[in-house]
């Protein structure tokens, strides 16, 4: 036996494969790449016995082998390829019993590729609330294979799994007949592709016929090779496929008939079709879907203030803490004005970030979610869109990188590219810092109508913006973009759920994790890097201006000679003339040298615009009490030096506001774009039409406010 | 014969799946269930009346006018 075989689970969407995962590999699990290829690997360790430890990957959900869109694309490229380093030792092939019937037909299919298989089989509970009684030993019998109940969603019969994995493992089972064997109608063609190819199973050399164009073990002259075959026996592929899968269920069906008794009475719709009649509802439908999407956005912004104020907090009353205990000098000014700014600007949005997610993931995990793609499929389809671009959009509000990735389950590769396109525009959690301290610098904190907060609304009006935007930028790529293949849009509709909860739990964690981690590590390279642009210049010219005010300022108060040295002193930096070098260019949006040193280094990523003004006012502010201040007060008292009152007036606010909503500013978006669509030119499109929209709007902007 | 499909359905009707016209579209059709001489039910309809919900082998599946046209029923 291996001493460190690979499972793979593979099933139906919403058989409750992702269940069984979490408790087998518990919090052993990693999220990596398959070899070759973007789409998500997630996998883990589970320990079989004392001496066996086996990596289990967790495969794509599918209905069948052959695939229909990018993501599926990976199970039937690693089940046909035995030298794949993730075809598995033993497929464990996850079952949903309430509807074994159509379920069976992919496990069918894989046993048929010669893979060594068990069948899981799940939602047991649920068969029987629909008055179903499944006989596992009967399925086992005939389909020829170990039957294994399972409960995924609470972990029972783990052991019985285990075991049954040990078991195949140690014996591999003798090849059985094929469920259905493709040589009974067509023998020539097999016999061919099965001596040229050397294979022995029948059934993976059809697919060989079929989907060669997708598999990637297999290079150029051998698809030639194949095209040939299938010329040569004029074999035709879409009418075969339909009369595989009609004798498939035709089989299934026999076998169903002797596993299955099913006292389901007839026309009794569950309540789950009876909470369907209401939440998809011409009226009702849209005005809930309305109300949740407006609580989420109350939720982000009035009820996460509180941990975010003390973390804001917190992290001034350290500041201050390290300046007084610490030694004056340059390290101690780099650790608190350079990387301790950089790290609470990351940190202190950590708690709306975790508000955001908790409450997708408790829509994705109730059933919500796919009816949100119904509900919203024929609106969508007007932008060159699908009911399924609704996942990567609602997701770009968290972060673009995987709502990006999300858009392999779109099918049609022009909807697919469009919403790649569009989705940044969707305001994401890494905006959420520059309209959260801005809109609280200008819009007052004021209850309407005795309840909605006002700067409530005008966070929800900036995420409308964002939306608007990308459905109308949707719409003139949809105009311009040419169809490849056909659009899509068959989907099930899983039952509702309770969430599970310890699976919020874990995607609100991983989020917030991979935030901090992700954004923190640019933000403290950015801010470290920006601390010595702006506390040192070439040669002595730092020295020079400090010179000049001092001379200039004698008789003045201490306070304000030392404020004046400090912001002469950043004028003369690197960072401070590098400002000033592009301040024509943005002049006419209201911004200065100082947030334009934060606009360039947000180009990164735009979260790292805080922590940039952060630093810069840390080092600007000298060594008052403006040190200690929050990033809030910090940036009420800077002042304008043209005309004495506040910089940061509601035009210049506005007008930052809406150059975030459309600038794209995230270099991890760009990368992502380019190894979704495998090449640079949609990231340069992408770049270049949402800049020039963020310049135009934010120069209007502050046009017609100022 | 007439050539009724899925789509003209009402709320609550049944029927009987009969063919496919369209070949490309029945591939998807046919491995989630939907196959010749299974009974369907519609569901219900999105707000706008497209996409549809389907009951057909004891689940829902949901799909645009378009492609429930392409289902011939008896």
């Amino acid at each position: 036996m291996k001493s460190n075989p690979v499972i793979a689970l593979i099933g139906n969407p919403n058989a409750g494969k992702s269940s069984l995962f979490n408790h087998l590999t518990g919090l052993r699990q990693k999220v990596g790449n398959f070899p070759g290829v973007t789409v998500d690997k997630k996998s883990g360790t589970v320990a079989l016995s004392g001496a066996v430890t086996a990596t289990v990957v967790d495969l794509p959900g599918v209905y069948s082998i052959y695939p229909k869109s990018a993501d599926e694309r990976i199970v039937t490229d690693i089940l046909a390829n035995p030298a794949h380093p993730d075809y598995p030792d033993v497929a464990v092939v996850v079952a949903d019993a309430s509807n074994l019937h159509r379920n069976l037909l992919l496990f069918t299919q894989v046993a048929d590729l010669g893979v060594p298989v068990i069948l899981a089989l799940n939602m047991l509970d649920v068969a029987r609330q629909h008055h179903q009684e499944v006989n596992a030993v009967t399925l086992a019998m005939r389909l020829g294979v170990a039957v294994v109940k399972i409960n995924a969603r609470v972990g029972e019969g783990l052991d019985l799994l285990k075991n049954a994995v040990l078991q195949q493992l140690a014996q591999p089972e003798p090849v059985a007949a094929l469920f259905y064997d493709p040589a009974e109608d067509l023998n020539g063609l097999l016999t061919d592709v099965k001596s040229q190819y050397k294979l022995a199973n029948n059934y993976l050399a059809l697919q060989y016929i079929i989907q060669h164009d997708g598999f990637s073990f297999l290079d150029v002259p051998q698809r030639q090779g194949l095209d040939k075959l299938i010329e040569k026996h004029s074999f035709a592929e879409q009418p075969f496929q339909a009369h595989e899968t009609i004798e498939r269920y035709k089989r299934i069906r026999h076998v169903v008939k002797d596993a299955v008794v099913d006292r389901r009475p007839l026309d009794q719709p569950t309540w789950s079709q009876k909470l369907d009649r209401f939440l998809l509802h011409p009226i009702w439908g849209y005005v809930l879907f309305g109300s949740i999407m407006f609580l989420i956005f109350q939720a982000v912004f009035a009820w996460a203030s509180i941990p975010m104020d003390a973390i804001d907090g917190g992290m001034a009353a350290l500041n201050e803490w390290l300046h007084e205990t610490l030694p004056a000098g340059p390290l101690t000014d780099l650790l608190t004005d350079g990387i301790l700014a950089g790290i609470g600007g990351v940190l202190v949005f950590a708690p709306q970030i975790a508000f955001l997610f908790l409450l997708v993931a408790i829509l994705e995990e109730s059933g919500y979610m796919s009816r949100v793609m119904v509900l919203m499929d024929r609106i969508m389809r007007k932008f060159g869109l699908n009911g399924r671009s609704v996942v990567p959009l609602i997701s770009g509000v968290a972060c673009a990188v995987p709502a990006i990735m999300a858009t392999r389950a779109i099918g049609s590769w022009r909807e697919r590219l469009i919403t790649i396109l569009v989705t940044p525009l969707m305001s994401c959690s890494a905006r959420l810092p520059i309209y959260t301290i801005l809109v609280a610098l200008v819009v007052p904190e004021e209850t309407i109508l005795g309840l909605f907060n006002l700067q409530g609304l005008v966070l929800m009006g900036l995420y409308l913006l964002g939306l608007g935007s990308a459905l109308v930028a949707a719409y003139v790529f949809k105009k311009i973009i040419k169809a490849r293949e056909r659009s899509l849009f068959v989907m099930e509709l899983p039952t509702y759920k309770m969430p599970r909860w310890n699976h919020v739990g874990l995607t609100v964690w991983e989020s917030v994790r991979s935030f901090i981690w992700e954004a923190g590590r640019i933000i403290v390279a950015i801010s470290i890097i920006l601390w010595v642009l702006a506390s040192y210049g070439p040669g002595d010219s730092l020295e020079q201006a400090e010179k000049e005010v001092r001379q200039n300022l004698t008789g003045q108060q201490a306070e304000v000679i030392d404020n004046q040295v400090a912001a002469a002193r950043l004028e003369a930096s690197y960072a401070g003339r590098f400002g000033h070098l592009i301040e024509p260019a943005i002049r006419p949006l209201g911004y200065d040298w100082k947030i334009g040193i934060a606009l360039l280094s947000s180009f990164a990523a735009r979260e790292v615009f805080v922590g940039t003004i952060v630093t810069i006012y840390s080092i600007g502010g000298g060594d008052g009490d403006e040190n200690n201040a929050t990033i809030k007060e910090k940036l009420r008292n800077e002042k304008n030096p043209d005309t004495g009152g506040a910089m940061y007036t509601p035009a210049l606010a506005f007008s930052l506001l809406i150059f975030y909503v459309f600038a794209m500013m995230c270099m991890s978006t760009l990368a992502t774009v380019y190894r979704e669509t495998k090449s640079w030119k949609w990231p340069a499109v992408q770049l270049v039409y949402m800049s020039a929209l963020a310049y135009l709007s934010a120069f209007l902007v502050y046009q017609l406010l100022k | 014969m007439s050539n009724r499909s899925v789509a003209d359905l009402k709320i609550g009707e049944k029927a009987v799946i009969k063919a496919f016209s369209d070949q490309w579209m029945s591939l998807k059709l046919l491995e989630m269930g939907c196959l010749p001489g299974a009974e369907v039910c519609l569901h219900c309809k999105a707000p706008l009346g497209d996409p549809i919900c389907l009951n057909v082998s004891g689940y829902c599946l949901s799909m645009r006018k378009s492609e429930a046209a392409t289902i011939l029923v008896e």
